[in-house]
C-alpha cells in the first residue's frame, strides 16, 4: 500500500531471478542417486517402494529375481496419477528407462501373489537422475583439462565394470541357488525312492502269499 | 520477462522451490511403508572387509489428519545385522532417524533387519510407518568432499583417490567371486557324487529284493506243495 510501483518492480525482479533459478536447476544435472536393494518377498505378498521424482529426470528401474521357485515376479511402476508406466507378469529380469513427465511420488511394486509357498529374493536398482558430482560446486563453466577428462572417462568405465560385476554376482547366486536346490532334491528323492522300492517289493510278496492261502482261513485273515 | 502478472509469478516461485527441495533431499529418496510390529529384512551380498552405511528416517501416519507427520520424537527402530553364519554383528536401537555402520569380516549374505518396537503406534490406530532408507556399500561410503577437506587434495588428486577406491572394490569383488565359484563347484560335485552313488545303491537294492522275492516265494510254494 506504500508504493505500488516499487513493489511491482521488486516482484518483477524476483520473478526474473526465479525464472533464472528454474532454468539453472533444469540445466544442471540434478544430484540424484541410485538405490540398490535386495529384499525377501514372502509368498502371497506384495511390497511397494516409493520415490519423489522431479519432472524431466531420467530414471531407470532394473530388477532381477535371485532365489525362489521359478525365479519370477510381477512388477508394476505407476506415476503420481496412478497411470501404469510399466507392468510385467512373471518376469525374471528386466530393465526399464523412463523420463518423469510430472513431479510427484512414483510407486513401484513387486508381487509374489501368484505363488503359494515359495518366497523369493528380489534385487532392484532404481537410478534417479545423474550421480552426485564429486565436488559440491561442480557447475563448471571452463572446459576440463585432458587429465581431468581422462579421469572422468576412467571413472565411468569403472562404474560400468562394477555394474557388470553386480549382474554377474546375481546370476551366479541364482545358479548356485538352483544347484543347491538340485542337490537337496536328489538326496531326498533317492532316499524316498529306496524306501518305496523296499516297501513295494515286500508288499508284493505278502500280497501274493495271501492269494495262495487256504480258503478256510480267508475269512479270519485280517490282511497281510 | 518484465511485466509478468502476480499469478504466473507465484507459480514460477513454487516450481523453483519445489525443484530446490527435491534437489536437496539427496540420496535418501526411496521409502516404503511398514506395519506396527512388521520386520523388514534386506540382504547385502558383500566381500569381506567392506564397510556398509545405512541411514533411515521414519515418519508416522497421523490417522486424524491423514498425513505423514514430518518427524516424530520417541519413535524407535531396532536394527539387527546378521553375518552369513547367522551370527549377530549389530543389534541396536536407534531413534526415529538413525545411521548404522558395520564392516563385514566374512564374505557372503549379510541380513539387515529393521523393525519398530515402539508402542506409541498403537495409540494412533493407523499403525503405518513410512521409512526412508538408503544403504551405501563399499566405495560409496566414502564422503569425498570430507576427504578432500581433511587431506587438502586438489580436484585431480581427489579423482585419483576415487578411482583407487573403485579399483579396490573391484578387486575385492573378484576375490569374493573366486570364493563363491569354489562353493558352487563343491555343490555341483557333491550332486554328481550323490547321483552316482545312489544309482548304484538303487540297482543293488533292486537286484537284492528281486533275489529275496524269488527265494521267499519258491520256499512258500514248495511248502504249499504247488511246485
Amino acid at each position: 500500500m506504500q508504493r505500488p510501483g516499487s513493489a511491482l518492480r521488486w516482484a518483477a525482479a524476483a520473478g526474473r531471478w526465479g525464472c533464472r533459478l528454474l532454468v539453472l536447476l533444469l540445466l544442471v544435472p540434478r544430484p540424484g542417486g541410485a538405490s540398490e536393494i535386495t529384499f525377501e518377498l514372502p509368498d502371497n505378498a506384495k511390497q511397494c517402494f516409493y520415490e519423489d521424482i522431479a519432472q524431466g529426470t531420467k530414471c531407470t528401474l532394473e530388477f532381477q529375481v535371485i532365489t525362489g521357485g521359478h525365479y519370477d515376479v510381477d512388477c508394476r511402476l505407476e506415476d503420481p496419477d496412478g497411470k501404469v508406466l510399466y507392468k510385467e507378469m512373471k518376469k525374471q529380469y528386466d530393465s526399464f528407462t523412463f523420463t518423469a513427465s510430472k513431479n510427484g511420488t512414483y510407486k513401484f511394486c513387486f508381487s509374489n501373489e501368484f505363488s503359494t509357498f515359495t518366497h523369493k529374493t528380489v534385487y532392484f536398482d532404481f537410478q534417479v537422475g545423474e550421480d552426485p558430482p564429486l565436488f559440491p560446486s561442480e557447475n563448471r563453466v571452463s572446459a576440463l583439462t585432458q587429465m581431468e577428462s581422462a579421469c572422468v572417462s576412467i571413472h565411468e568405465a569403472l562404474k560400468s565394470v562394477i555394474d557388470y560385476q553386480t549382474h554377474f554376482r546375481l546370476r551366479e547366486a541364482q545358479g548356485r541357488s538352483r544347484a543347491e536346490d538340485l542337490n537337496t532334491r536328489v538326496a531326498y528323492w533317492s532316499v524316498g525312492e529306496a524306501l518305496i522300492l523296499l516297501v513295494v517289493s515286500i508288499g508284493q510278496v505278502f500280497l501274493l502269499k495271501s492269494f495262495f492261502s487256504d480258503k478256510r482261513t480267508t475269512t479270519t485273515r485280517v490282511g497281510s | 520477462m518484465a511485466g509478468v502478472g502476480a499469478g504466473p509469478l507465484r507459480a514460477m516461485w513454487q516450481q523453483a522451490l519445489l525443484l530446490l527441495a527435491l534437489c536437496t533431499t539427496g540420496s535418501r529418496g526411496l521409502y516404503f511403508h511398514i506395519g506396527e510390529t512388521e520386520k523388514r529384512c534386506f540382504i547385502e551380498e558383500i566381500p569381506d572387509e567392506t564397510m556398509v552405511i545405512g541411514n533411515y528416517r521414519t515418519q508416522m501416519w497421523d490417522k486424524q489428519k491423514e498425513v505423514f507427520l514430518p518427524s516424530t520424537p520417541g519413535l524407535g527402530m531396532h536394527v539387527e545385522v546378521k553375518d552369513p553364519d547367522g551370527k549377530v554383528v549389530l543389534s541396536r536401537q536407534y531413534g526415529s532417524e538413525g545411521r548404522f555402520t558395520f564392516t563385514s569380516h566374512t564374505p557372503g549374505d549379510h541380513q539387515i533387519c529393521l523393525h519398530s518396537n515402539s508402542t506409541r503406534m498403537a495409540l494412533f490406530a493407523g499403525g503405518k510407518l513410512r521409512v526412508h532408507l538408503g544403504i551405501q556399500v563399499g566405495e560409496h561410503t566414502n564422503n569425498y568432499p570430507e576427504i578432500a577437506a581433511k587431506d587438502k587434495l586438489t580436484e585431480l588428486q581427489l579423482r585419483a583417490r576415487q578411482l583407487l577406491d573403485q579399483v579396490e572394490q573391484i578387486q575385492k569383488e573378484q576375490d569374493y567371486q573366486r570364493y563363491r565359484e569354489e562353493r558352487f563347484r563343491l555343490t555341483s560335485e557333491s550332486t554328481n557324487q550323490r547321483v552316482l552313488w545312489w544309482s548304484i545303491a538303487q540297482t543293488v537294492i533292486l537286484i537284492l529284493t528281486g533275489i529275496w522275492q524269488m527265494r521267499h516265494l519258491k520256499s512258500f510254494f514248495e511248502a504249499k506243495k504247488l511246485v
